[in-house]
């Protein structure tokens, strides 16, 4: 086995182009746990945690936050908590505080796993996903495009993931996650929803309850069409039951050893009502606040 | 390969490092230290727990070739000469050792909280140790020491 250590990105993706089958390691959270268990004998691994700049973040000049592969969870937290609240949510419910503290969204990205904690909210607060390499340069994929399969991502074998891009939020946003315990679990299923007031929309992911991470798109036309945006009046629970029940219908389960498919596609329903209904109160609040 | 870290202050030379090697199996095997315990290589059981750059880590789940030219801070290096470090002398007091397996681990877990957060609320301590389990104590005892090394430190008691 080779172990590569590219200082620059530049030197990452050469590598990276060079030797496809290299395994791009940052936290290793993922990547030591399947070499420790001799799952997995790369060629090489190809260590990023020397790669300065994945581990920054930036306000863009759209406006927009670009976050580096490399940010942790950890700092995802005390960093951007404010802004991108529905992430920071789920990232404090990943692991321990140790995986906490080494563990990335560039991680969570190149594992693709449907129970990633990350995938929820970032396609409820539709972002995108930088990606690069030496031959073709950079490229941006939406969330909803970058799951592909179980463990399988629209990164190409040259690809390495450079940042996600996400908006500020500018509604509330909230994430909810079933497990046994409430610390170091995989989700048995997950939910996340963002509200978008200026657009008068609610941005949804559902999480390990289908082949991929994706979003309950009738939910979200539903909530578009059917919600108070203007007037702000109380959730009705007719509407908030129904909310849930599209939620759950997205869902695509299945049954394994964490859960049932009929017990995800419920729980699914439940997170979505009541993640809509906690948002929804603060979405209200903030306008009493304001008043 | 050759791996040139700092150990607890010491700079250190390691050879015949194998590229896909954990930290941790460097750490025990290689430099001698056998403070961080092995009990489940994937980053379930925190009795691996050190500290990489100031952040306590799993040391299983770092490759060995990423601590290159990082500091390394193991329970070993707690302890200043032969006076016990604070948290280390409240675990004994306490009782919350019994096998003692989970011990350096929850060890530094519990001396970056106090070091952090002065006084933990007892949530706080159990989020902070929610990675580190333990097979023989119930956690009580466990709960115990981290208050009273808490106490000690902010001079309540
Ligand atoms: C005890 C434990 C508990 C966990 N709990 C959770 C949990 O609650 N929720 C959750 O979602 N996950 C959990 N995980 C899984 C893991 O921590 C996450 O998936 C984490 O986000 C991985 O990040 P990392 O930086 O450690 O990734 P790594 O292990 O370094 O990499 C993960 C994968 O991504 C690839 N990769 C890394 N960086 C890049 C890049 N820049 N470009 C392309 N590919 C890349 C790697 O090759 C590998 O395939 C847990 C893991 C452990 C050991
Ligand atoms: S041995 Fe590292 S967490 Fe268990
Ligand atoms: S004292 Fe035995 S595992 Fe904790």
């Amino acid at each position: 086995m080779e172990f590569l250590r590219p200082a620059t990105w530049a030197e990452a993706l050469a590598a990276k182009a060079g030797l496809p089958e290299a395994v791009p390691v940052q936290g290793g959270t993922d990547v030591m746990v399947e070499i420790n268990f001799d799952v997995r004998r790369p060629p090489a691994l190809l260590d990023l945690t020397r790669v300065g700049d994945l581990a920054d973040w930036e306000v863009a000049a759209d406006g927009r936050l670009r976050v580096g592969a490399g940010v942790t969870y950890a700092r995802l937290i005390a960093e951007l908590g404010d802004r991108l609240p529905g992430l920071a949510q789920a990232a404090r419910t990943v692991g321990s505080p140790q995986i906490r503290n080494r563990g990335t969204v560039g991680g969570n990205l190149g594992a693709a796993s449907p129970a990633g904690d990350s995938h929820p909210p970032l396609l409820a607060t539709g972002a995108e996903i930088e990606v690069a390499s030496a031959a073709r340069g950079t490229r941006m994929i939406p969330a909803t495009e970058f799951y592909r399969g179980v463990k399988r991502s629209a990164l190409a074998p040259d690809e390495l993931v450079r940042a996600f891009w996400a908006p500020p939020a500018t509604g509330p946003q909230y994430f909810a996650k079933v497990g046994t315990r409430n610390a170091m679990v995989i989700a048995v299923c997950s939910f996340a929803v963002a509200l978008h007031p200026g657009e008068r929309r609610a941005g949804t992911g559902v999480g390990s309850a289908a082949p991929t991470p994706r979003r309950a798109t009738a939910a979200e036309e539903f909530a578009a069409a059917e919600l108070d945006w203007a007037g702000r009046a109380p959730l009705d629970p007719g509407l908030a039951a129904r909310f849930g029940e599209l939620a759950a219908a997205a869902a695509e389960p299945i049954d394994d050893v964490r859960g049932t498919a009929a017990y995800r596609r419920h729980a699914i329903a439940v997170l979505a009502r009541r993640t809509l209904a906690w948002a929804w109160h603060d979405y209200r609040k903030e306008a009493a606040a304001c008043a | 390969m050759r791996v040139n870290l700092t150990v607890n202050g010491r700079p250190e030379e390691v050879d015949g490092v194998w590229e896909g090697e954990s930290l941790l199996y460097v750490l025990r095997e290689r430099v001698g230290l056998p403070g961080a315990k092995n009990a489940c290589e994937q980053g379930e059981c925190g009795s691996c727990t050190v500290y990489l750059d100031g952040l306590p880590v799993c040391a299983c789940l770092v490759a060995a070739g990423q601590a290159e030219g990082r500091q390394v801070r193991t329970v070993e290096g707690l302890a200043g000469g032969d006076r016990l470090d604070p948290v280390q002398e409240a675990f004994v007091e306490c009782g919350a050792v019994q096998c003692g397996f989970c011990t350096p681990g929850l060890v530094v877990q519990a001396h970056d909280l106090i070091e952090r957060v002065g006084a933990p609320s007892d949530e706080e301590i159990r989020e902070a140790l929610a990675g580190n389990l333990c097979r023989c104590t119930g956690y009580e005892k466990i709960m115990d020491a981290v208050r009273l090394a808490a106490a000690r430190k902010a001079g309540t008691a």
